[in-house]
């Protein structure tokens, strides 16, 4: 049972993560239908440049404490993250908002190859560690372990995904941009200026992803200039999954996401033993007695349940768990 | 072309010619006008050096390149007389990037120059695939620090290597695990790559083979860095130690979720790992992992090396330097036996040489690989890897007594590894 909650542990940091970056991908699909494939590389880029300035801190001052350095690191990392993500939809997606479907998308994977070699070219190809300034804590739940570092990604992703609601749902901003999500037009008839609804889209959008590549390299200790291709990948993912266009199914998406992956890659092993039906052929009889084990997926399939999931969810419900409208052709 | 280069060119002409005619036992004949008379003749011989010089492993690279260059000076220094004639041995440095697309282009580039023999590569796999051309062309190459089985595997004439082999390695350090660890369970891990599973299965069969209980293999992939899935898995089981075959960009995370995790054991690793970004990716983790290396630690090398590099570029060695020290010097001994720079002749000196080295004593076996190799086991302290014993010959023998017996003088104070993070290059 510890070993289940453990990894339930596990799930639902990484799933905290994936849903602060799907809540990305969600609201500007949500504004404009416009899949920002390069938001995983903004990550990447908060995650590098939070790192670059925690590590001239902590050499430079290491009294200080760790709390201070980290939050130093969001505090660069969040300008910088948003000017990308202005800039992004000013140069790459504005100029063909009313161009065909394909061509603001092409231009996004675009975006996200050069923004990764942008990073290549400042951060070279080696991964960065992350300083070992924060102690490790490990507390005790019922058996299983949960480092501090762990709880601070959630409580911090429960907080933004709050504010952000708030935000959307309680602002006058937020209405504008609910507005704009149901239709451009009529919005900007009534007065809503959608160019600017739009670039403040991308800069929140910008900015949660600033703070989630901080938690994601904080929490693994390392950062590399092609981090943000799979975590974007998961993310979309995610947001597919609660359907995309829809904050809470973004949420719900990321955390179930990193669930599923983390009860499959620690259980998929065992459910795929063939030893377990050994009484199949008398050749597995054998081979079990000899190694004990044939295991048909093991736990390297990790990545793939994500997608599996993407799969089964456009499959069975293409709108998404959460989805209002069915998505379009992404 | 710069004229230099043409000039060396012209003047590797004539080496050839000539050399090939005293090898006959001929009178040299006159050099052509394009040559001036010097009362003196003195012929240059060229030597190959390949490695990555840019990148991320351009300081192992250059710390490769630093080694030949240093036996080429020291032979032009005391001189060589080959086939009656001075020769003077000038090292041609190329920069294969670590990519093996990169790295057949210099090979060839290498051949078309009629280098007469070649150090290098660096990386297994550039090593690899250049290995074919250097053999079509007949020119030797040594490599100081291409692990992978399949490089002398081919059955290429003229390809070497004076390091030990990836296959002697996971034997090592599972041997290692087993006789100082103790464990009763063990826990195998490997990324998926041609280096990581390969190694990873000589360990699982060494410990098997000592009648340690192996868990089913987990596996990541070169990219994986979310490991917590897996290690909970795998503390459900109680290991007493874990072997991860893999590079530190991986390995390092996942040490660190491992304690993070509360796992207590042993955590081990080959090559891959072994060095000192694992502490910088896992902190206090990291300490008092257990890693293997092929060959012996920097700091085991013959004290005449060690002083010599430190003289000849003002810095300390930082890895396979004594190894391309030893593979320039074995080219250059194997054209002094044989009497000649000519591939041809000089090659079946070079594969019955037995050679008192930097590293020790080099011979080959009949493949072109290292008769009874060292490998070398570390221990990570204070956030540097440490040589704590090396294997030789099946015997398990802690540093000092290992440089007792090569007769070296202890080390200096400051051991070479703590100056600079040694890296394994990167398997591919």
């Amino acid at each position: 049972m510890d070993i289940f909650l453990q990894q339930l542990i596990n799930g639902l940091t990484a799933g905290s993560v994936y849903a602060v970056v799907a809540l990305g991908y969600t609201m500007v699909y949500g504004i404009i239908q416009l899949i920002n494939f390069a938001h995983g590389e903004v990550v990447m880029i908060g995650a590098m440049v939070a790192f670059s300035v925690i590590m001239a801190l902590a050499g430079a001052q290491p009294g200080l404490p760790p709390v201070v350095i980290v939050l130093a690191g969001v505090a660069a990392a969040v300008p910088v993250c948003m000017a990308v993500g202005y800039l992004l939809e000013r140069l790459a997606y504005r100029p063909l908002r009313h161009a065909p479907r394909l061509a603001p998308l092409i231009t996004a994977i675009g975006m996200s190859i050069v923004l990764q070699h942008l990073a290549l070219l400042i951060w070279s190809r080696d991964p960065i560690a992350f300083p070992q300034i924060i102690p490790l804590q490990v507390f005790e739940i019922g058996g299983a372990a949960i480092t501090g570092v762990q709880i601070a990604i959630m409580l911090v992703s429960v907080v933004m995904m709050a504010g952000l609601s708030a935000m959307i749902y309680r602002t006058r901003l937020g209405a504008a941009m609910r507005a704009t999500a149901e239709n451009p037009h009529v919005a900007s008839l009534m007065g809503v200026d959608i160019d600017r609804v739009i670039a403040v889209t991308f800069l929140i959008g910008a900015a949660l992803a600033a703070v989630a590549g901080v938690m994601v390299g904080t929490y693994y200790g390392i950062a590399h200039y092609t981090m943000g291709a799979t975590l974007g990948l998961k993310a979309f993912s995610a947001a597919v999954l609660g359907g995309i266009g829809n904050m809470a199914g973004a949420m719900l998406g990321g955390l179930l996401l990193g669930v599923v992956e983390a009860l499959g890659a620690g259980y998929v092993g065992e459910l795929t033993d063939l030893c377990h039906a050994s009484f199949l052929s008398d050749a597995l009889v054998e081979r079990c007695a000899r190694d004990g084990h044939l295991i048909l997926f093991g736990s390297n399939y990790q990545d793939v349940f994500a997608f599996l999931v993407l799969i089964l969810v456009l499959v069975f419900r293409p709108s998404g768990l959460l989805g209002e409208r069915v998505a379009d052709r992404a | 072309m710069t004229l230099k280069q043409g000039l060396s060119l012209s003047l590797a002409a004539t080496v050839i010619a000539l050399v090939s005619a005293c090898g006959k036992q001929e009178p040299p004949p006159l050099p052509k006008a394009e040559a001036p008379k010097p009362a003196e003749q003195i012929v240059t011989v060229k030597i190959g050096h390949v490695a990555p010089l840019t990148g991320g492993i351009a300081h192992l690279g250059k710390d490769n390149e630093n080694g030949a260059r240093l036996a080429i000076e020291e032979a032009n220094a005391r001189g060589v007389t080959l086939g009656g004639t001075k020769v003077k041995f000038d090292i041609v440095p190329e920069d294969d990037q670590a990519d093996p697309k990169v790295g057949t282009t210099v090979a060839q580039k290498l051949v078309d120059a009629k280098v007469a023999g070649v150090v290098g590569h660096l990386n297994s796999g550039t090593s690899i695939p250049a290995s074919s051309i250097y053999s079509q062309a007949g020119i030797p190459m040594i490599s100081g620090s291409a692990t992978n089985p399949k490089f002398t595997e081919q059955g290429f004439k003229g390809v070497f290597r004076v390091v030990g082999r990836d296959d002697q390695q996971g034997p090592a350090v599972a041997n290692y695990l087993a006789s100082q660890s103790k464990p009763k369970v063990v826990a195998v891990l490997d990324d998926a790559t041609a280096y990581g599973e390969g190694l990873a299965n000589e360990v699982e069969k060494t410990l098997k083979a000592a009648g340690i209980k192996v868990l089913p293999r987990e596996k990541g992939t070169d990219k994986t860095i979310d490991w917590k899935a897996v290690l909970t898995k795998i503390k459900g089981k109680k290991p007493d130690a874990i072997f991860y075959g893999g590079m530190d960009a991986t390995g390092g995370p996942l040490l660190k979720q491992g304690r993070e995790l509360g796992i207590k054991a042993v955590f081990s690793f080959g090559d891959g790992a072994c060095t000192d970004k694992m502490s910088e990716l896992a902190g206090q983790a990291a300490d008092g992992l257990i890693c293997s290396q092929a060959g012996i630690p920097v700091q085991a090398a013959s004290k005449r090396f060690l002083d010599g590099y430190k003289a000849k570029f003002n810095i300390d060695p930082i890895l396979y330097a004594p190894f391309t020290y030893d593979a320039a010097n074995l080219l250059i001994a194997a054209m002094v036996k044989a009497n000649s720079a000519e591939p041809a002749k000089y090659l079946p000196e070079l594969t019955k040489i037995g050679f008192e080295g930097a590293s020790g004593r080099i011979e080959f076996d009949e493949k072109g690989d290292r008769k009874d190799a060292e490998m070398t086991i570390f221990t990570m302290k204070g956030g540097k890897i440490t040589p704590i014993a090396i294997i030789k010959s099946g015997k398990t023998m802690s540093v000092e007594d290992y440089m007792k017996m090569a007769g070296a003088a202890p080390a200096p104070a400051a051991p070479v590894a703590a100056t600079e993070a040694p890296k394994a290059p990167e398997k591919k």
